[in-house]
């Protein structure tokens, strides 16, 4: 029977990048004058844990990096060796290594091999600068300490000859061959030393390692032929003297049978126990399945019986509690699809409450009482359910906040730059679909504060701020979105060159436009007033990226700023992709849903208060202002019923610093709805950023209000008559 | 040259013949493979989709998901397009993606041996030969054979978005 | 009738491979995810075989199989030490804390169910 331990790949996956999240989050903690020892040792069981797993599923590369790695923690966190900043900075670098390593084994995603060497030389020579004493020349040709490999058949024996190389080289090749397989080490003429290698590997594998620490024509590798029996035999008796001599040794009775070669020492076998395996047995009361030579057990049957009493209760009891027993502290890892499709469930079961809540809104309240109150309760169980199954999903913003720490110290240390990290509202919870999505695009606003808001230390001072900038991330919840602020107390945005700017890039601009108009036209393609584009944060075509990726997830981006004080970037997301608040609105036969999120009210108008702006459209006053209208049945084509607006409906939208009008028939009602998306099947629609499926089984459209309100400015001008 | 590409449907298993679902447009009949037939409707009310061309008449609720509908009477102009009890839609998986075709009606499963199939005329036929696997002829009909993943996948057709957003 | 083995490391990867390895040969498997957790289920059902990591937070290994040898209920269960390398100083500390026996890491599953077959049965 084999079994599949490839399965155990995804689990280790995503332990291994919880491991190495923790160790750098220790380490930018740690205090490299005073540290602290639970600390050291909880970093330490980080890199114990990668390399033990790495091993486990066959990830050399990344059992090599920890390998050393775990080697030079352990040191520390005893106290041979003390902490320096090299070394931090050496283990996050080794941390960004195996990263990418994961990376290349989750999603093939490409490897630097050269990064990956770098660092472990880096390791390497802090590892140098103590005496190890585990590998003397004077240690008799057995295996070496550190070898976990099973070889099994079809293994090759290599001998390399070294020439005269320092001792410390020879250990460190020991070390690094000891991962390809069972490296020994025997003593040449002059003071050299040569390796024997059992292994599996290739002989390229071998060759690489060496050239580490060996000039190509100086290796000198030879196929060895393989032990037979009888040499095999002498170093086992050769070893298990040794472990003699030491006080103790291994023996296992039950192996004479199975083994007529050689006997292989535990050690070669990778297990080994202190006491004859009948011994343990016996103590524990075991009843052996078949008859062994061994006597002690036959001759004591009272003894057994008890056992096999004692046995059998605990059997008993052993049922009963294994259900309880099976739980695991706290939580279980359950797969997004299975999440996914609960979801989509929960979704059709409040269509089909919708749908049963409408059809019993026409019978008679009296005759159907209890009928219509059980339909209510329903409705309770429904949202109720629907509210549990939501927060599955959700997920702490500190997910996204927890990668910023290292980011910004990187960063602001390249730049030369003072930043002080703040972050509030990490615990605030957001849909795990949408927090991987809204990763990259803080990135980069942070990366921008950091590249071209706050000033360098010394220009702060002379305006007179404090020398290190201030940049604040936060997340809360208002109304059915979360709202993410990035703030800056850097020099603000420029106004004067983002206009000249855009008028450079051809895009319509005027004097009268407000700061919050300003600001969104570096949202533009291709926009950036950067004077030196650094390499940091690139062209500023990151921030057209940014918009969009926001704008998919269904939010919306502001920014506030003022020169000399600071920008912030506010950025407001649904709670979640799938349920929507929305109003629902007739255009001639076709109902659309309009998120309620971005409405602000609506109204009948006076015919008095629309006006036709020659050849491009209409406006209308709504509180002193003029709005553009947007008559929905001309964007989409649509026979409407009313033509006039003083006769139809007005829906004030606000989005993304604009604010206009919606001309439609009429409301119809407001309801939560579960948004489909129609890309699934079909392609994107513009203006359109879902679909819904309504109470009576029919499609709704759901309107995207920010593309709506963008593309009416091409029906009006904003100059306005007043 | 004169061989046509014919890309046969992909359930020849046994090599003895493939399955196709016969239906009518206008006054001919035609063919797909069966293995892209999810399942057969009536026409029901279909909601709108803003400026779409014509012939994609807008989306249905199928079960749950949302699915494009498209009519390809208005398409290819062929026969009248008519809305009633027995208008047929047949809806598709191609590739994953669902969606529903409106046709005049759905006549039956077909087996076609390879012998039974010649390769369709460069023209004459209200499809652009790129969709035609070929002509199929059992008894007195003759069955246009339309590859019809490669016609709804098709830039011409619109279904699917080319450019990433 | 099924074993019972008390699985305790803090790799929920290696602790899943582990119990599935063990109930794919016929055992029953309780998980612990350190040592004190591992104390904590094993004063709850009394098991049939311990086998532990050593390197673990809040509990470590030694201190676990020191604690379980003080409980007369497993004064004599066979306990096994999970250890990534078969040095000397593990085996007499191992030895002195009252384990019976040790497993190197990496194993595969074949040789887990071996030994512990071995061992219980």
């Amino acid at each position: 029977m084999t079994i599949d331990i490839s399965q155990f790949y995804q689990v280790f996956f995503d332990e291994a990048e919880e491991l190495l999240a923790e160790k750098e989050r220790l380490l930018l903690a740690v205090d490299i004058a005073a540290p602290d020892a639970e600390d050291l040792n909880a970093i330490f069981r980080t890199a114990h844990s990668i390399k033990g797993g790495a091993s486990t599923f066959g990830l050399n590369d990344m059992s090599e990096v920890t390998h050393v790695l775990e080697s030079l923690l352990d040191r520390i966190r005893k106290g041979e060796m003390s902490l320096t900043s090299q070394h931090v900075d050496a283990f996050l670098a080794a941390k960004d290594i195996l990263k990418m390593q994961l990376d290349g084994h989750r999603h093939g995603a490409s490897v630097d091999q050269e990064a990956v060497a770098n660092v472990r030389m880096m390791l390497h020579d802090l590892s140098e600068g103590v005496i190890v004493a585990a590998h003397q020349p004077t240690v008799p040709s057995f295996l070496h300490a550190e070898q976990k490999q099973e070889v099994r058949e079809g293994a090759h024996r290599y001998k390399i000859e070294l020439p005269d190389i320092p001792q410390r080289d020879v250990n460190a090749l020991v070390d690094e061959l000891g991962l390809l397989g069972r490296v020994s080490v025997t003593p040449l003429a002059g003071g050299r030393s040569a390796l024997i290698i059992m292994t599996h590997e290739g002989l390229d594998d071998i060759v690489a390692i060496c050239s580490f620490v060996l000039n190509p024509e100086d290796l000198k590798i030879f196929e060895a032929p393989p032990l037979t029996p009888e040499q095999r035999a002498i170093e086992a008796l050769e070893r298990a003297r040794i472990e003699d001599e030491q006080g103790y040794g291994f023996f296992d009775p039950n192996e004479p049978a199975e083994n007529t070669q050689a006997e292989l020492s535990n050690d070669e076998r990778g297990y080994g126990f202190f006491q004859p395996i009948e011994q343990i047995r016996l103590e524990a009361g075991i009843v052996p399945e078949t008859p062994q030579p061994a006597v002690a057990v036959q001759s004591r049957p009272e003894a057994l019986d008890a056992a096999d009493a004692a046995a059998e209760k605990k059997a008993a009891k052993k049922a009963a509690d294994a259900a309880h027993a099976h739980a695991e502290a706290g939580s279980i890892r359950v797969s997004i699809e299975k999440v996914d499709q609960l979801i989509n469930l929960v979704g059709e079961l409040v269509i089909t409450q919708a749908m049963i809540e409408q059809r019993s809104d026409g019978l008679d309240p009296m005759v159907h009482q209890r009928l219509l109150a059980s339909v209510s309760q329903l409705t309770r169980n429904t949202r109720d359910l629907q509210e549990a199954v939501m927060s599955i999903r959700m997920m702490p913003m500190d997910f996204v906040f927890s990668r910023f720490p290292r980011m910004v110290r990187d960063l602001a240390g390249k730049l030369g730059k003072k930043v002080d990290f703040i972050t509030n509202g990490a615990a605030t919870e957001l849909d795990k679909g949408l927090i991987e999505r809204i990763v990259d695009p803080l990135t980069h606003l942070v990366r921008n504060s950091i590249d071209h808001g706050i000033e360098m230390p010394a220009a702060r001072v002379a305006a007179g701020k404090s020398e290190s900038g201030r940049l604040f991330l936060s997340a809360a919840h208002q109304g059915g979105n979360i709202v993410i602020e990035v703030a800056d107390d850097g020099g603000g945005l420029n106004r004067e060159r983002i206009l000249a700017k855009a008028r450079e890039n051809g895009l319509p601009v005027s004097e009268n436009m407000s700061d919050a108009e300003v600001w969104q036209l570096i949202f533009a393609p291709g926009f950036s007033t950067a004077e030196i584009v650094t390499d940091v944060s690139g062209r500023g075509v990151g921030m057209d990226v940014v918009k969009r990726n926001i704008t998919q997830m269904g939010g919306t981006i502001d920014i506030r700023s003022a020169k000399g004080f600071g920008t912030t970037i506010l950025i407001s997301l649904p709670l979640t992709l799938a349920i929507l608040d929305g109003m629902s609105i007739r255009c001639g036969d076709e109902i659309y849903i309009l998120p309620l999120g971005f409405v602000v009210e609506s109204l009948q108008p006076a015919r008095a208060d629309v006006k036709d702006i020659a050849g491009q459209g209409r406006v209308v006053k709504v509180r002193g202002e003029y709005l553009p209208l947007v008559p929905l049945h001309q964007m989409f084509n649509i026979a409407p019923r009313f033509t006039d607006p003083a006769e139809g409906i007005l829906v004030i939208l606000e989005t993304e610093g604009r604010k206009a009008a919606l001309f439609v028939d009429e409301l119809v009602g407001q309801q939560q709805v579960v948004v489909k998306n129609l890309e699934s099947n079909y392609r994107k629609v513009a203006g359109i950023s879902g679909a819904t499926i309504l109470g009576d089984g029919g499609v709704a459209l759901i309107l995207d209000v920010a593309a709506l309100l963008r593309s009416s400015r091409q029906l009006t001008d904003d100059t306005v008559v007043s | 040259m004169s061989t046509q590409q014919t890309t046969k449907p992909a359930d020849a298993r046994d090599g003895s013949g493939s399955e196709y679902l016969a239906f009518t447009l206008g006054s001919e009949e035609y063919g797909i493979d069966i293995l892209k037939v999810q399942e057969i409707r009536g026409y029901e009310a279909v909601t709108r989709i803003a400026n779409a061309p014509e012939f994609i008449k807008g989306v249905i609720n199928l079960r749950g998901i949302i699915i494009p509908v498209v009519d390809m009477r208005i398409k290819f102009k062929l026969g009248t397009p008519t809305y009633d009890q027995f208008t047929v839609v047949i809806i598709l998986n191609i590739g994953g993606r669902i969606m529903g075709m409106v046709v005049d009606s759905v006549s039956d499963v077909t087996t076609l041996t390879p012998d039974q199939v010649k390769p369709a005329p460069e023209m004459g036929t209200a499809f652009n030969s790129d969709y035609l696997m070929g002509l199929g002829t059992v008894d007195e009909r003759m069955l246009i054979l339309i590859d019809i993943d490669r016609l709804m996948s098709s830039s011409e057709m619109g279904l699917i978005d080319r450019m990433a957003a | 009738m099924a074993k019972t083995i008390l699985a305790v490391d803090d790799s929920s990867s290696l602790r899943q491979m582990v119990a599935f390895s063990l109930k794919a040969a016929g055992y029953q498997v309780v998980e612990a995810v350190d040592g004190q957790d591992g104390l904590d289920k094993a004063k709850q059902q009394t098991v049939d075989l311990v086998l532990t990591d050593q390197n673990m937070p809040k509990m470590d290994g030694l201190t676990l199989i020191k604690s379980l040898r003080g409980l007369p209920t497993y004064a004599k269960v066979p306990i096994l030490m999970l250890t990534t390398e078969s040095s000397d100083e593990m085996k007499s500390k191992g030895r002195a804390a009252g384990a019976n026996g040790w497993l190197v890491k990496p194993f595969d599953p074949q040789r887990l169910i071996e030994v512990v077959k071995k061992v219980i049965g």
